[in-house]
């Protein structure tokens, strides 16, 4: 079995620091939002889980055009760790913001461009995956898996700058937003200090269980070709 | 609802939309860790199993 690098064991350990401090700033330092109450404390890491799943994409389109460059298969394993990890964090961004909106706008959800693109972003990735499973040559999937993310990634932009063009009601608390948005709050500076320290907390999360499941991902390959060779 | 939000002195209690999220933000990524532990945990067994099956087959 291959053994767990130093190095990873010790990005854990930072990473579960971080993550613990992060917890702490949300809830005892940053102060309560004065009209929106306590929801207004799920901004932190609902942007954060947002931005971990935009930088996934961006490395599953870099990393495959690097595959279509180099034709190496360790390209298109991290370009299917970045997707799922991606996929998982557009997902917590999407369910957390649904449940902040319920006591601020007062529903669970609405067709609002920047909650539609965000959800179209990520079943763009689901669909990713579900087709990767559908094509069993290794080199063939690799292809298409690079191509796609390339492609897919177009979703991205579209979706962060969906807040900024379109009328909006979805706050920008960076930046100056639509005047038709609502929940939107000025940020004290130990709001803006917890948040950013969400972001560089969420960032490393990041690279921690992309690196997890690179191993993985490389496992899976070991498993597959000797399957194959199992069955010539 | 949105005029309340503008009226009020206080902040409105919505402290159990608070706990809601956090509680899918924490639930969500320890199933997704659950998940790798278990999928390294199959795939380890299945690489043992097809290295015996090369060894018996040489």
């Amino acid at each position: 079995m291959e053994s767990k690098p130093r190095l990873l064991t010790i990005l854990d350990i930072v990473t579960v620091i971080l993550l613990l401090v992060a917890t702490y700033m949300v809830f005892f330092y940053a102060p309560q939002e004065a009209v929106m109450g306590d929801v207004q404390r799920v901004f932190y890491f609902h942007v954060a889980a947002g931005w971990v799943g935009m930088l996934s994409f961006l490395v599953a389109a870099g990393v495959g055009i690097l595959y279509l460059v180099k034709k190496d298969r360790k390209w298109d394993i991290a370009g299917l760790a970045a997707v799922e990890i991606g996929i998982v964090f557009a997902f917590i961004n999407i369910v957390t913001g649904s449940i902040w909106a319920r006591p601020i706008w007062n529903t669970w959800w609405t067709w609002d461009p920047r909650l539609t693109t965000a959800t179209v972003m990520m079943l763009i990735y689901l669909a990713y995956l579900m087709l990767r499973q559908g094509i069993e040559d290794p080199d063939r999937r690799a292809r298409f898996g690079a191509v796609y993310a390339i492609i897919g990634f177009l979703s991205v932009p579209l979706t962060y700058f969906s807040a900024r063009i379109f009328r909006t009601i979805h706050p920008i608390v960076i930046g100056s937003g639509d005047a038709g948005a609502t929940g939107s709050f000025d940020m004290t500076p130990l709001m803006t200090q917890t948040f950013m320290f969400s972001l560089l907390t969420f960032t490393l999360i990041f690279i921690d269980l992309l690196w997890h499941r690179i191993r993985l991902g490389r496992k899976a390959d070991q498993v597959e070709q000797l399957r194959l060779k199992t069955m010539e | 609802m949105l005029f309340s939000l503008f009226l009020q002195d206080a902040p409105i209690n919505t402290t159990n939309y608070m706990i809601a999220g956090y509680a899918v933000i924490f639930g969500v990524m320890l199933i997704y860790l659950i998940s790798l532990l278990v999928r390294q945990r199959n795939l380890q067994k299945d690489l043992e199993v097809l290295e015996e099956i090369q060894v018996e087959e040489q």
